[in-house]
């Protein structure tokens, strides 16, 4: 499981590097997105993975470390704000300059 | 009351901004009113802070009485009460400047503003690493929507750039939070300064590499070396007020760099001590060669005094690199002279534009000034301030700085920062001459200014001739600051009084 976990925040992380050094506002915003689900992955995964766990600490079982989760709750709510405001300040940059370029230029668009 | 004091400076503009949200048109009057109240009693609440911490007893305040390591307290030492004072003064200026218009030129401004100082506020008074995150946070996305405010194409591109490279900060900042609480399992900062103390060697590495990206990301906020592109162009097109407001924002930096590494990454932590130095160090005598550059080559008035923000931020980091108590109280000092003189001229920056009409800011003939005059008696005041020639404040900041560089490190600090400095006196007298005497012969036109407008950069330009006066008690603060921060154990002692007896 500890393989699978690495690897899909690993290839989460690359996709979303890449696209947020694309040129255009969209695939920039994806990328955003895709690193925040990445971030949220990694964070889940610092208080160590547990199978069969307990959600809430009781006399004998093993449980999950539930601080981890706490921290995964706050920042999914902070980055989806963000996206939210990102995806619209993109959509008031692109009817305000003209084009969808990052930095509003036309010519070295591709 | 007085033990429920430290949680003011948070809840007083969030409360503030919350009553602000009240209708987003109309009411103007009684919404200047709110935001300038409790501006003011910001101010007030962080005097009294101020003279709290400047006993040298370390306060906290436990919210929800959660106890550290697991609750999440707030921290009042000599270093915080001197960052909310300068917050509270930077913000009675801003704001009462705002109150002359520029609040009315998009919706919700005094809210924003409010929250803006809850962001900033809580970063200086927060313990605990994640809770630094989330006042990050707060604090950046009320600056994405103040630096909005008004609209226009110049503010709209900064912005994009501004989000995307904060947002991609923040996704940092998450990494290196989980990357430390895994290694070390613990957020709050006094917790994890005695974890890190006795660290299992093989997890040195993972402490390493959380370190330092936290030193990316403070180094974003603070704009340091290759990380700075995105400054100028915010900060020169930002409205004014705002821009006077973000003149604290890259101190926010500082202030974490200082912090974390000064607690977490102090005396006790064996082999990751001053891991952050030889970093901080270079860099920042990169930046300062980097914004002398800019400085020399900006053609506009905003372009120019955002440069001059970026010579400080170098400055600044010198001083953290040079990890001296010394060379820490000399930065407190040319921190308050830096962010208040900086946000002053900001401030004029907007008035000389508005008398100018369609030159704006820009470095070019233009028509003269209704109240040329005393514009310019207020340009040179804030120049020489902000250049650190005698009798003002920068010079006395820029000496304390020299004055603390040791052996090899005055081999380089010296050169590059007065040679940053002559760059900054050559550019304002340049832009001096050509604002006020290149002027076209022409009829005077135009109305003067507000005097709100007048009230907010004298206000804040004041404290030029101020710091100069009160030297002797601002510098002995100062110097007390650097003593505590050089010895956190006071403070983890404080915070957690049965972990430090184990530990010791």
């Amino acid at each position: 499981m500890e393989l699978l976990y690495a690897m899909t925040t690993g290839v989460l992380t690359a996709c979303g590097l890449y696209l947020t050094l694309r040129g255009r506002t969209f695939p920039v915003v994806v990328g955003l997105t895709l690193l925040s689900y990445a971030v949220n992955l990694f964070l889940f995964s610092m208080g160590g993975l547990t199978t069969d766990g307990a959600a809430i600490v009781s006399e004998g079982t093993g449980y999950a470390d539930p601080l981890p989760q706490a921290l995964v709750l706050t920042a999914i709510v902070i980055g989806f704000a963000m996206t939210a405001f990102v995806v619209i300040l993109a959509m008031r940059a692109r009817s305000e300059v003209g084009n969808d370029h990052v930095d509003g230029k036309k010519e070295d668009r591709e | 009351m007085m033990q429920h004091l430290i949680v003011f400076p948070v809840v007083l503009p969030l409360i503030a901004g919350i009553l602000l949200l009240y209708q987003r048109q109309g009411l103007v009057r009684y919404k200047r009113i709110v935001s300038v109240a409790a501006t003011a009693l910001m101010l007030l609440v962080a005097i009294g802070l101020l003279r709290q911490a400047a006993s040298g007893e370390i306060t906290y305040y436990a919210l929800g009485d959660w106890q550290a390591p697991f609750g999440i307290v707030l921290v009042l030492d000599r270093l915080s009460a001197l960052m909310l004072l300068l917050t509270a003064v930077l913000a009675v200026g801003a704001v009462v400047f705002a109150c002359a218009g520029d609040d009315e030129k998009g919706s919700n401004f005094h809210g924003l503003f409010q929250w803006q100082l809850l962001g900033i506020n809580g970063a200086f008074l927060t313990g605990d690493l994640f809770n630094l995150f989330v006042f990050f946070e707060v604090l950046l996305l009320a600056s994405y929507a103040l630096l909005l405010h008004g609209g226009g194409k110049a503010r709209i591109q900064a912005s994009v750039h501004y989000v995307v490279l904060n947002l991609a900060g923040s996704s940092l900042f998450l990494i290196a939070v989980g990357i430390l609480y895994g290694a070390t399992g613990t957020l709050n900062m006094a917790d994890m300064a005695i974890r890190v103390a006795d660290l299992p060697a093989e997890r040195d590495g993972l402490v390493t590499a959380g370190a330092l990206m936290l030193l990316v990301v403070f180094g974003l906020k603070a704009a340091i070396l290759p990380l700075y592109f995105w400054l100028p162009k915010a900060y020169a097109s930002a409205p004014a007020p705002v821009a006077a407001l973000f003149a604290i924002m890259t101190k926010v930096g500082i202030y974490a760099i200082l912090r974390v590494y000064s607690l977490i990454f102090g005396d006790s932590a064996g082999g990751l001590e001053a891991l952050e130095q030889p970093w901080v160090w270079w860099l920042s005598l990169g930046t300062l060669a980097a914004a002398g550059v800019g400085v020399m080559a900006a053609r506009d008035l905003r372009l120019l005094v955002a440069y001059l923000v970026l010579v400080s931020v170098g400055t600044l980091l010198a001083g953290i690199g040079m990890r001296s108590p010394q060379a820490v109280s000399a930065l407190l000092y040319y921190l308050i002279h830096t962010t208040l003189i900086t946000g002053g001229l900001f401030l004029l920056a907007e008035m000389i534009g508005l008398q100018r009409g369609k030159a704006g800011t820009r470095l070019v003939k233009g028509r003269p000034m209704v109240q040329g005059a005393a514009l310019a008696m207020l340009f040179f005041v804030g120049a020489i301030a902000v250049a650190g020639v005698p009798p003002f404040s920068g010079a006395f900041g820029k000496a304390l700085m020299l004055n603390a560089a040791e052996g090899d490190q005055r081999l380089w600090l010296w050169p590059l920062l007065l040679l940053a400095s002559l760059a900054s006196l050559i550019a304002l007298s340049r832009a001096g001459s050509t604002l006020f005497w290149r002027s076209h012969r022409g009829t005077i036109s135009g109305s003067p200014l507000p005097y709100r407008q007048w009230f907010g950069v004298i206000w804040l330009l004041s404290a030029a001739p101020l710091l100069v006066a009160l030297a002797g008690p601002v510098s002995s603060y100062t110097q007390a600051t650097a003593e505590q921060l050089a010895n956190p154990q006071v403070l983890i002692r404080t915070l957690l009084p049965n972990a430090a007896g184990d530990a010791q």
